[in-house]
Order: C-alpha cells, then structure tokens, then sequence
C-alpha cells in the first residue's frame, strides 16, 4: 500500500511541478530572464499527497462494498458513524422534542454569556442565512430531485429586492421581506416553466445559465441597479419600529433611549443574531411539515421517478413548478435577510462559487435531511472562519472535500433514511450493480 | 466591411469553443456526464502554454516556430496527464453512481483547478508577448479595412486540420472504433471484448489535448490568461456542444463555430455587455425547443 501510496504521489507531484515548480521571472525585452524554483512547495505537495493517499487507503479498506466482513469495523471507526449514532439517538420519538428545546434555548442564551464576542455571534448569524438557504434549496434538489446550479439568482432576486424597494421607495427592512420572498418565488415560477422538460444535468446546466443571467443583468443594468457599485447604506431591522443606531432618524426612537439603557454595539449585533435564529428555526420547521405534507411527498415521488410518479396521478407539473416557487422563496428571505445584515450589495457576493457552496452544503448534510443540512450549513460557515489562517487555500480544501465526499460518502454525512438506500445499492438487502447492468443489457 | 471582419472574429472565437466542445461532447456520448472541469482544463492548456514558451526564452530558444512546437506539444502532453488524471481520481470510482454524484465531484475538480493555479502563478493576469505578428488587411488603407491576422489565420487553419484528423481517427481506427461502440452501449462493447475504461481514458485524453491545444492558441490571440477564463469558456462551450447535438463531433465542431458567429455578430450590432446572456439564452432556448440538437440522435425514452 505504501509502494502504491509512493507511486501515486510522484506522479501528481510530477504533474503539479510545471504549475507550481517555478517562478519564472520573465521580463520580456530585459536581459534579467531566470528561474526561481520552488522546491519548498513541491516538497510540501509531495508530502501532503503522499499523506492523503495513505489516509484514503487506510479509509478505502473499510469501506463497505469493498469488503463485506469490513462492515463491522467501518461501523466503529467511521468518524461520520459516531456522529450518526448521536444523532439517531436524538432521533428517537421521546428523545427528539426534548433535545431540540435544549438545542433552541442553548441557541437563546448564547449571545447573553460572558466572553462571547461580536465577532462570533457576526459568523453565527452569517451560518443561520446559510441554514435558511441550505434549507430552501434541499426543497430543490433535495426532495424534488432536481438539479438547481443557479440558486444564488434568487439569492440576489431577494437581496435586490430588499435594496432596490428601499432605493427607489424608502420601503423598510419589515415591508420589504415578505415581497422579497414573493419576488424571488415568481422569479423561480417563471424561470421553472422552461425547464419543466428538462431532467438531470441539462436542468443544472440551464439553471446556472439563469443565475448568471440575473448576475450579467444586475452587474450591467447600471440605471436601475447601479451596477457593478451595487447598492450601499441600506438600512438594518427595527424591532417594533425601534432602532438600534446611536442616533435615531427624525421620527424614531432608537432601542437604548427606550429602554433607558446605554448605548451598545453588542445589542444590534445581538438582535440580528436572534432575528436570524429565529428565521433558520421557522426554515427548518416548515421545511419538516412540507417534507411530510402531501406535496412534499409527490416530491419525493417524483425524485424517485418521475414517470411512475406521474402515471400515480400526481401533476408533476405542478409539483416542480411550486419546488422551484418555494426554494425560491426561501432564497428570496435570505437574500433580505443578507441584505440587511451586510448594508451593502453587490453583484460580486451572487457567483456560481456561491451556488456550489450552498449545492455542497445540502449534499453535505445528506440531501433531503432537515437536521443534516442544518448542522452542514453550519459547519461549511464556521470551520472556514476558524481556519483563518488558512484563508489563501481555504477553497482548495472545500474542492478536495466536495469530491472526497463524493468518493467515500455519497449520500452525506446524515443521510435521510430513504436516501441512504437508494445511494447504496450494492448494499446486500439490494440488487447490487453487476445485477443491474446485466438487467440494462438484457431488457435493450 | 464591417459583418465581414464580424463574421472573421466570430469564426476565431468559434475555433476555440469547437474545439473545447470536442471534450465535451465526447464525454458525455460514452459517460453520460457534463464534464464540468473541462473549462478548467483549457484553463491549464493556456497556462502551460505561456509557461513553456517562458522557459524555452530563458533557456535560450529564439526561433517562434520552434519555441511554438514545443509550447504546443508540451501544453498538449502535460494538459492530456492532467486529464488522465483527473478522470482516474475523481469520475472512475463514481461509475455507477447516481447522475448527481458524478456532477458534484466535476464542480469539485473545476474549483480545484481554478484554485490551484491561482495560487501557483498567481491571481493576476499572465501575459505572453504577441510571438506572432502581422496580418493581412483587406480594403480601402484610408477607409475602414478588415484585419485578418495571422493568429488568427493558424487558429482557423489548425482548427479545421485537427476536426479532419479527429473525424478520420474516429471513423478509420481501432480506438475511433472502440469508442464509438462505447457510446453506443458500454455493456455490448465490453461483452465483445473492448475495454471501457481503457477507452473511456483515451477520451478524457483526446478532449483534454484538444482543449489544451485551444488554450495555447488563445493565450496567442489574446496575449493574456487568467485562472479564471475557464469557467466561462467552459459554460460556452458546452453550450456549443449542446447546440450542435450532444454526442456527436461534427456537431459540436458546428455547433462551435455557430455560437462563435452569433455571440460575434450580437456583441457587434446589440451590445457587449449581453454577450454572455446570448451564449446563456441559446442555450436555455436549444435545451428546450430541440433537445437534441442539430445533428443529435433522437433518443426515446423507453419506460
């Protein structure tokens, strides 16, 4: 394993050096032409791959369908499995309301202990909208089984929304977010009527046209939208119409004044916090009934199979139509929601990396499941900011994990129960592939 | 004057996307999958590229010709390993995987690639040197004159000399032959004693040279590359693909060279700032009203 471990480092390393190997200062028309080789960094990557692929051999050998006795083992040792126990052990009926309670007033009372700074509670509330979207667009892709790659449109349909009504009409943080989600669904609506013949990699690829369609038109409507400069100085929530500035505006009273309190920076923070909390827990909670509602469930039929699922008698029609509708929604509230709590927009925060962040984030938590990709959301947020030191190859680790993901774990860290099967067919209850394919052949 | 010089800038720009197309397409006849870190591949073509032509000035190479050989044929080799590679670690192992699985670890490689190389040569933009000067200009000398440079002479040369290469190697050759049974049923092939995976490496190989290949003669044209340029490059590409019907060479080789012709002419006579929405809106549009392209096969859906 070693040899093999050895072989496969030297030659990724082989194939990095050109790229990686050397400086080239290269000043055409001056005489100083030279090579600086960068033999730290090819002895870093060496090492590190080398590393990796001994990692990935060890992990590889317990892998279930490699061999069938290491089943046992792989269950004691996966990392993923502890926490799947833990989390099946919350998931008993009795168990379940109890911890989430727990879980919310934990959540409630962060932000009044002591040494919990700004800084953290900033990140946390950033991680809650993720929850929010992550959540939509398991909606999506999740439960309805279609591919969405231009999520990050309805996004920026939502943040525009927020910003344009209060640029053009003065509209507050309170009006605006119910008209953002309204927005940002009919956009989804509009732009699922198209795409409602499309199946699997072309509904993705048409969907990321959509989203950089709405990224090219925000960025150049410059009359409308400001352009590239975006939007700046839109204003935060109130609570109950009050304001958690040092100074009100003419007409309103700020938050300290009314309670006669001193003035703190800690209470805006700290009311976006719980704001935002509350928004990820209503998600996830409406979220949970839709799954289990008879929508959800034509869903997840027709993620299944959609011609079954049509032939059953549901209107798949309107069954992708009102997923689109409601992942957009949701997007739509996080979109104001992340509006507000930046105060500055632009086109640059709506790319496709973001679209993939919130694509790995549900894949991550195992698509389809309510609490996986709530704890993914999570984690995709907030191990990035702990890792700040890291920041320059902070993406190249994302990238390495989406597809060691997709290698090792393809249904997820917490996969939804259904999901799991459906992602291990060569379980042994299941028809394994050899079976299939000799099926495919035999039925052609 | 003016749609002709339109109609030569279009033709260019529609070389390079039919050739990146090519990987595309092939690709996904045999595995059924988007490639996604295709774009990412010409990408690294381009890069190699500028690299090798830098190293051949210092290592005292003067000659364009043969400092262009070499950039070339390097670029091809190294970006073909990449390929190679890419296909071994992160498409092989999900052969049997559900469709959304395969995809995700595509988007994984292409922010990978994109990464990579930022950090290895930097977030600015590489320039090389115009190698190759000159052109043709045709028209009145005081009036507006079509420019036809020599650039973009041997980018539309090469193009053409590399689509009949590749249409004779997969029409008259044992692997040509091999992969097209592949893409007709991989389980059939196999049975008769062809080996996919051997003949889905080959694939991955060709597309990655041919995008490679692009990726030089873009850095040529353009002078300048960025980590960034294949994403874009990417999506338009298969855009070209889709058009021309997915699955099949010369349509991805028409398909190219007509979504190089529009986006020309909207960028010419709408606006440049909407170009990409063009590209986007084709596709969209292909996608829906004729699924399978121009010269695509009809596919039913048996149940």
């Amino acid at each position: 394993m070693f040899l093999l471990a050895l072989r496969d480092a030297c030659w990724l390393t082989l194939l990095a050096f050109p790229l990686i190997g050397f400086d080239l200062v290269q000043k055409y028309g001056e005489t100083g032409k030279e090579i600086i080789f960068e033999w730290q960094a090819i002895g870093t990557i060496f090492i590190g791959i080398l590393l990796i692929r001994l990692a990935a051999g060890f992990f590889k050998r317990y892998r279930i369908y490699r061999c069938p006795e290491g089943r046992l083992q792989e269950a004691k040792l996966g990392i993923s499995n502890i926490v799947s126990k833990v989390y099946r052990l919350f998931d008993h009926r009795l168990h379940q309301r109890p911890a989430l309670v727990t879980l919310f007033a934990l959540a409630v009372a962060l932000p009044f202990l002591p040494r919990v700074s700004n800084a953290a509670l900033d990140v946390l509330t950033l991680a809650f909208i993720y929850v929010v979207l992550g959540l939509g667009l398991n909606i999506v892709v999740g439960l309805a089984g279609l591919l969405d790659l231009g999520y990050v449109g309805f996004y920026a349909v939502g943040a525009y929304g927020y910003g344009l009504l209060y640029q053009y009409w003065g509209w507050s943080f309170w009006q605006a977010l119910p008209a953002c989600g309204m927005i940002a669904a009919l956009f989804g609506v509009v732009l699922g009527f198209p795409v409602l013949r499309l199946r699997g990699d072309y509904l993705a690829i048409v969907t990321l046209g959509f989203g950089e369609i709405i990224r090219i038109i925000l960025n150049n409507w410059d009359s409308f939208t400001n352009g590239p400069n975006g939007i700046s100085s839109i204003p935060r929530p109130t609570l109950m119409g009050l304001e958690f500035s040092r100074q009100a505006k003419e007409g309103a009273t700020t938050f300290h004044d009314f309670l006669n309190i001193e003035y703190s920076s800690n209470h805006k923070q700290i009311f976006m916090y719980l704001l935002l909390l509350s928004m990820a827990v209503f998600t996830m909670f409406v979220v949970e009934r839709l799954q289990h509602s008879r929508l959800g469930r034509a869903w997840i039929a027709m993620r299944e199979d959609e011609t079954a699922c049509a032939a059953m008698g549901i209107n798949t029609t309107l069954a992708k139509l009102s997923a689109f509708g409601l992942g957009a929604c949701w997007a739509g509230f996080a979109g104001g929601f992340f509006a507000a709590r930046q105060g500055f927009i632009n086109p640059e925060s709506f790319t496709f990396i973001e679209s993939a962040t919130i694509l790995a984030i549900v894949v991550l938590g195992g698509m389809g499941s309510t609490v996986g990709v709530t704890i993914a959301a999570l984690a995709v947020v907030i191990i990035p900011e702990l890792a700040r030191g890291f920041s320059q190859y902070r993406m190249i680790i994302f990238a390495v994990a989406l597809v060691a993901l997709m290698l090792f774990k393809p249904e997820g860290l917490l996969p939804a129960k259904r999901r799991m099967y459906e992602l291990h067919p060569d379980d042994p209850n299941d028809l394994n592939h050899e079976n299939q394919s000799v099926l495919e052949v035999t039925r052609q | 004057m003016y749609f002709l010089q339109q109609c030569i800038n279009g033709l260019t720009l529609g070389s390079i996307y039919a050739l990146i197309a090519i990987g595309y397409t092939m690709v996904y006849g045999i595995l059924g999958m988007i490639n996604f870190a295709h774009g990412e591949i010409y990408m690294i073509g381009a890069y190699l590229g500028i690299i090798v032509i830098g190293l051949a000035g210092v290592f005292g190479i003067t000659s364009t010709p043969v400092a262009l050989m070499l950039a070339i044929s390097l670029a091809v080799a190294i970006t073909s390993a990449y390929g190679w590679t890419m296909e071994k670690i992160a498409y092989h192992p999900l052969r049997n995987a559900p469709r959304l699985a395969p995809l995700i670890s595509a988007i994984g490689m292409s922010i990978f690639f994109q990464n990579f190389v930022q950090i290895g040569q930097g977030a600015k933009d590489l320039a090389l040197p115009p190698l190759i000067q000159g052109g043709f200009a045709i028209g009145d000398p005081a009036g507006f004159q079509i420019r036809f440079s020599h650039v973009q002479l041997l980018l539309i040369v090469v193009t053409v000399v590399v689509m009949a290469g590749l249409t004779l190697f997969i029409k008259g050759t044992k692997i040509g032959m091999a992969m097209r049974a592949t893409e007709q049923d991989r389980g059939m092939a196999a049975l008769l004693g062809i080996n996919p995976d051997r003949t889905i490496s080959q694939t991955f190989i060709i597309g990655s040279g041919l995008a490679a290949l692009a990726g030089v003669l873009v850095s040529l044209h353009y002078g300048l590359v960025n980590f960034s340029i294949g994403f874009l490059a990417g999506i338009k590409a298969f855009t070209a693909a889709v058009l021309g019907g997915i699955g099949s060479i010369p349509g991805a080789m028409l398909g190219g060279l007509l979504l190089g012709m529009i986006e020309a002419l909207a960028s010419a006579y709408f606006t440049t700032e909407y170009k990409d929405v063009f590209a986007f809106g084709i596709l969209a549009a292909v996608l829906i009203f004729k699924p399978n392209g121009l010269l695509g096969h009809n596919y039913v859906e048996k149940v």
